[in-house]
């Protein structure tokens, strides 16, 4: 699984940086940005499925 | 006080969200709306005003900057005296492509981290608070919730930042008071405290001028724009942006939980069991009593879903409905203090996504859990009273303490 953020979509509401710090950072603007290359461990896919959950502005998706 | 309207007989026709009942019934009259064929309702009032309530139309108004502009964000009696794209209060009365320009000057002292760093101030600064309401007797004492605490919160924390005089305290609160709730003045007396708003804050930035130092007005006044420093208007327009947006809003939303807290004993029986759960309770307070909402100005006369909209005409972005819709929220109505996928849009949605939202969500959740944690059981106790217009909270919440840690 991979996780991806739009950046034209995210506004910076920060919901994925609180809810999966593993898989999300925001820079000094607060756009989120995903680390690495986004790649989601195992025992972390709950998390980025509960990020895609919870983004107002829908900019999260999942590969798999 | 001069109400130039008086009291709504028909929410549909005669719509005005600043009648004292309209904060008091406020789910029931959007969930009304939302049930109802037709979800707008429409007003004469303040010149001509709009309000859709399902989260469809209110997130279809928030993205479409071209039919609305936010050169005007609190509905009154007047019409902003300065344009787009810059408006009064940049950025949030301004729009693209400027907005941008004007918020990202702001961004990077609200962003998560520099923000995060303002947590041991936030509480202590709370239990300050506790401290202060003096001896409390157990099932006996009641404390008012909205006057003694919430409401000393969020002016603190921005006076610091801004580096104002925290003894001002008492008149910001009256700054916030003229701009949010008396909107249905005329317009001479609305003239007239915004120019001692502007008069108080002129001498607040000279006296920066003279002496800078690190905090929020000091950065506003060395930043530049394409290597120009921003205008005195400018300066003052940002500080007044976040004077009124950073008050009356999170007081609100502390209230709104205690509140909550206060007449749902299982969620706070929840919060002190486990305390882990305020990842998502925190969120859920702000998707079921989102405090803001905002407003739009119609650009040209168009017609939006058949409402035949006139340039000039207000249009409500009502937040707080669209995170209680049924159609984009299951159980929308309930509390679900764990709730697990929760989209709301309590701090906007698009490009004016609320920048304070870092700080607000820290003195929120803060707020409520040093209350909780001073008071573990306590019970709404007394008559509470709500705000008017757009921000809604209690600003009567007298509390029953039943038990102290
Ligand atoms: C729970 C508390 C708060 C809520 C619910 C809230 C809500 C909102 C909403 C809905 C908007 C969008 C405005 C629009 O679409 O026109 C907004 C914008 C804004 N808020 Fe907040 N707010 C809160 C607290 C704060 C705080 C503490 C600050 C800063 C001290 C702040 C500063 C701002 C600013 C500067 C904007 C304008 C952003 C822009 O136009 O780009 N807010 N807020
Ligand atoms: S939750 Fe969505 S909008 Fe918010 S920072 Fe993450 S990607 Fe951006």
């Amino acid at each position: 699984m991979r996780v991806t953020v739009d950046s034209d979509k995210c506004q910076g509401h920060n919901r994925c940086f609180a809810l999966a710090p593993e898989l999300f950072d925001v820079d000094e603007y607060g756009t989120a940005v995903v680390i690495g290359d986004g790649t989601v461990a195992a025992d972390l896919e709950d998390k980025a499925r509960l990020a895609v959950a919870n983004c107002p502005e829908f900019a999260i998706g999942i590969e798999d | 006080m001069t109400d130039v309207y008086g009291p709504v007989s028909d929410w549909e026709n005669d719509f005005d969200h600043a009648v004292p009942e309209y904060n008091e019934r406020a789910h029931d009259i959007w969930a009304e709306f939302q049930a109802s064929g037709c979800p707008v309702a429409h007003s004469d009032r303040y010149g001509g005003l709009w309000a859709p309530f399902t989260h469809e139309l209110v997130h279809e108004i928030a993205y479409d900057t071209d039919h609305f502009t936010s050169q005007g964000v609190v509905v009154n009696t007047g019409r902003p005296l300065i344009e787009a794209p810059v408006g009064p209060a940049p950025p949030i009365t301004s729009d693209p492509p400027f907005h941008n320009i004007a918020r990202r000057l702001l961004l990077p002292p609200f962003s998560p981290k520099v923000i995060a760093a303002w947590e041991p101030e936030v509480r202590r600064l709370c239990r300050e608070l506790l401290d202060r309401m003096g001896e409390i007797t157990p099932g006996e004492s009641v404390v008012d919730a909205a006057v003694q605490y919430a409401q000393s919160i969020p002016v603190n924390v921005i006076a610091r930042m801004l580096g104002f005089p925290t003894e001002d305290e008492e008149l910001f609160r009256g700054f916030v008071h003229d701009v949010l709730e008396r909107i249905n003045e005329p317009v001479e007396a609305r003239l007239e405290f915004m120019q001692r708003l502007d008069d108080y804050l002129t001498e607040q930035i000279e006296e920066h001028r003279a002496n800078p130092r690190d905090d929020l007005t000091s950065y506003l006044l060395g930043v530049e724009i394409e290597g120009q420093k921003l205008s005195i208007e400018h300066v003052r327009g940002s500080i007044v942006l976040l004077l009124v947006a950073g008050i009356d809003t999170t007081w609100s939303a502390i209230g709104s939980s205690i509140w909550h807290l206060g007449t749902h004993p299982d969620d706070l029986q929840r919060l002190v069991d486990d305390p882990e759960v305020m990842l998502f309770a925190l969120e859920e307070f702000l998707r079921a009593y989102a405090p803001v909402t905002m407003a739009r100005l119609v650009r040209e006369d168009h017609d939006f879903h058949g409402c035949p909209m006139k340039a000039n005409d207000w249009v409500l972005l009502p937040f707080p409905a669209a995170n209680r819709d049924p159609a984009q929220f299951d159980r929308a109505t309930e509390f679900v203090i764990d709730r697990q996928e929760n989209r709301h849009g309590a701090f906007g949605l698009g490009i004016h996504r609320c920048l304070g939202s870092n700080l607000a969500r820290l003195e929120l959740k803060v707020a409520v859990e040093e209350f909780v944690a001073r008071f573990p059981a306590f019970t709404v106790d007394g008559e509470v009273t709500w705000s008017v217009g757009q921000i809604r909270g209690p600003r009567r919440l007298p509390v029953r303490v039943d038990a102290i840690a």
